[in-house]
């Protein structure tokens, strides 16, 4: 399977994931976004040294992956593209950061080794996050709230329109990136003398397309403007939700859940 | 490029999110007034075409290894600035949401590094000058090489520019303790090499569409007149010298003068590091003001608030208490688990 036969299928598997019934799908989406949101928000305010404070607010999307019935495997696939990048920035914080903050047993921990680690854990937690709000909304639904909390038309038509060619044009590529392998094996990629060729060709190609896409959506009754199937109404379960939200994200980020917790069993 | 959310203080994120907003509402505004709204399926279209043409390899030649492309300029040149910010805001989107290649709060600092650069300052001071200039002389074969030239050092400069934010606001942001200097000396030559591969895909692409329907691309005139192919291996060649020198005299400048990393490596940390690190000195400032309350002991080193030293007594309880709890917390965390798999099997079995 090459890389585009890959992200096809990761694409697959995001939209069967949305199309599933849960309490948490069946939520407003916009609760969901603005719930993310605050949650991302809260988990970056994190000071970079507090990793017992940051640790509890794993909770919330545990929890939340658990009565969506979303498996964490998932998630945790999508991680070995952010991990390392976040790494490469943490890495080098124990080699500048030696000052000792801690020390369990006979082991010292550094300040840089505690702010790597807390950098770590906000990457981890920011990705579950947002993985958990793409897993239980369609595209069409975040779109929709999108319109609702007034993003400009013309970004979500965009985003939207692109996302259905997102498929096609992947798709195409696939294909060609075979064909062309199959007919130049042992080559790790496209070669000098095709590089203009093989993007530009189907660059023109999708030119026309588009155009044509176009004269068919407006012969449909396009005028720009989309109609979104199921907007739904924000009700009072959609209110009690984000409230929640806000009260457990002020608790974990003030609460000091961790020390509370360990201090009644050290104590 | 692309930035993870971790990498970010709230505040930067917020103030990345509203400059991109900005940049996002002219360039709606200039579309609306242009009201070309057949340019909307042009403008996905090619954007869902950029986003698979970035996972294609494209072998180098001599050296072994293959590059990819990221389709700011390419962007720009073939919907014009404000079409192509847009569907490049929107290519950043389906990564973060979809891939989580950048994060849903690092998104306002992405499409800033990525997409205005690429976008605004690639087209407006890089490929508009150069295409309407004379350089290279008139005729298709000069056209070829504006072309060439526009590409290779839009994409260089462009991408130089969006190394160099990420850094400033990973630095601004108090994220790594890597020194501001030593960092953008890391940053900087590796982006030098992405650009210029990055360039050369690009050209070579924008060269085909030119070749084929030259009126796809922006401020690019069908040139009549006879083609000279000698003219664009000299300009790929020219340029090819003037990147190698320039960014071997950056290197050198980066890697003379890398004070941060020297001192930080080789010098005196302890005294060094306050001043050194400019840009986190304030945080340093702020947590060890709260740390001189909390004791006289704990005053010369500490900058912890909930951490301690282990030869103070009480500082020892809530250390010792911070990692319990975490460890209860991740206890927790896992029965949550163990509960969600317990209940959903009891209703998949009923």
């Amino acid at each position: 399977m090459n890389k585009m036969q890959k992200a096809l299928h990761e694409l697959a598997e995001m939209d069967e994931l949305a199309a599933r019934s849960s309490p948490i799908h069946s939520l407003h989406p916009a609760a969901k976004l603005i719930a993310t949101i605050a949650y991302i928000l809260v988990t970056l305010s994190f000071d970079k040294y507090d990793l017992s404070g940051l640790v509890p607010m794993l909770l919330w999307p545990i929890l939340l992956f658990q009565i969506s019935g979303v498996e964490l495997r998932s998630c945790f696939y999508k991680l070995r593209i952010v991990l390392p990048l976040v790494m490469a920035v943490g890495l080098f914080n124990p080699f500048f950061d030696k000052e000792i903050v801690l020390r369990i047993g006979p082991a010292a921990v550094s300040g840089g080794v505690v702010s790597m680690l807390t950098l770590m854990l906000k990457g981890l937690y920011c990705l579950m996050a947002s993985f958990l709000l793409m897993a239980t909304t369609p595209i069409d639904n975040l779109c929709a709230a999108l319109r609702q909390l007034h993003v400009p038309k013309m970004l979500v038509t965009l985003l939207l329109l692109t996302y259905r060619y997102v498929g096609v044009m992947t798709g195409e590529l696939a294909i060609m990136t075979e064909a062309y392998h199959l007919r130049a094996p042992g080559q790790k990629g496209i070669h000098i003398s095709a590089w203009g060729s093989f993007l530009g060709q189907l660059l023109l190609r999708s030119m026309d397309r588009a155009q044509e896409l176009y004269a068919s959506m407006l012969l449909r009754g396009y005028h720009q403007h989309f109609h979104y199937a199921d907007i739904k109404p924000f009700r009072r379960r959609d209110a009690l939700y984000l409230i929640g939200c806000v009260l457990v994200f002020a608790l974990l980020r003030y609460g000091k859940i961790a020390q509370l917790l360990g201090s009644a069993i050290v104590r | 490029m692309h930035m993870a959310d971790a990498l970010l203080a709230p505040a930067v994120a917020a103030t990345m999110y509203v400059a991109s907003g900005t940049a996002v509402g002219v360039s709606i505004h200039k579309l609306k007034k242009d009201d070309e709204p057949q340019k909307l399926p042009v403008m996905a279209v090619t954007a869902a075409l950029v986003f698979a043409g970035q996972m294609i390899n494209y072998t180098i030649p001599g050296t072994g290894s293959s590059g990819h492309m990221c389709g700011g300029m390419m962007h720009s040149a073939l919907l014009g600035p404000y079409a192509g910010f847009l569907s490049m805001i929107v290519i950043l989107a389906i990564q973060c949401l979809f891939f989580a290649d950048g994060g849903l709060m690092a998104l306002g600092a992405n499409v800033w590094n990525m997409a205005f650069y690429g976008c605004f300052v690639g087209y407006f001071l890089i490929w508009r000058p150069i295409m309407q200039s004379r350089w290279f002389g008139a005729g298709k074969g000069a056209q070829r090489a504006r072309i060439v030239a526009a590409s290779i050092i839009g994409c260089i400069v462009t991408l130089q520019l969006g190394a160099f934010s990420v850094v400033l606001e990973t630095s601004l942001s108090g994220i790594t303790e890597l020194p501001f200097g030593a960092f953008v000396a890391l940053m900087q030559p590796i982006h030098l090499a992405i650009g210029l591969v990055e360039g050369l895909i690009t050209s070579a692409v924008l060269l085909f569409v030119y070749e084929s329907r030259p009126e796809l691309l922006q401020c690019v005139e069908p040139a009549e007149g006879g083609s000279s192919r000698r003219s664009l291996k000299a300009v790929v060649a020219i340029l090819a010298v003037v990147v190698l020198v320039v960014g071997g005299g950056l290197s050198l400048l980066a890697s003379s003068n890398p004070d941060g990393l020297e001192w930080a490596l080789f010098g005196n940390a302890e005294e060094g590091y306050a001043e050194n690190m400019g840009l986190d000195e304030e945080n340093y400032g702020v947590e060890s003001a709260a740390a001189e309350t909390a004791g006289a002991i704990q005053e010369k080193t500490s900058f912890l608030p909930d951490y301690a030293f282990a030869d103070n007594d009480a500082a020892v309880g809530t250390t010792v208490s911070g990692v319990v709890g975490s460890a209860m917390v991740a206890g927790v965390a896992i029965l949550i688990c163990l509960a969600g798999g317990f209940f959903r099997k009891k209703r998949q079995s009923a």
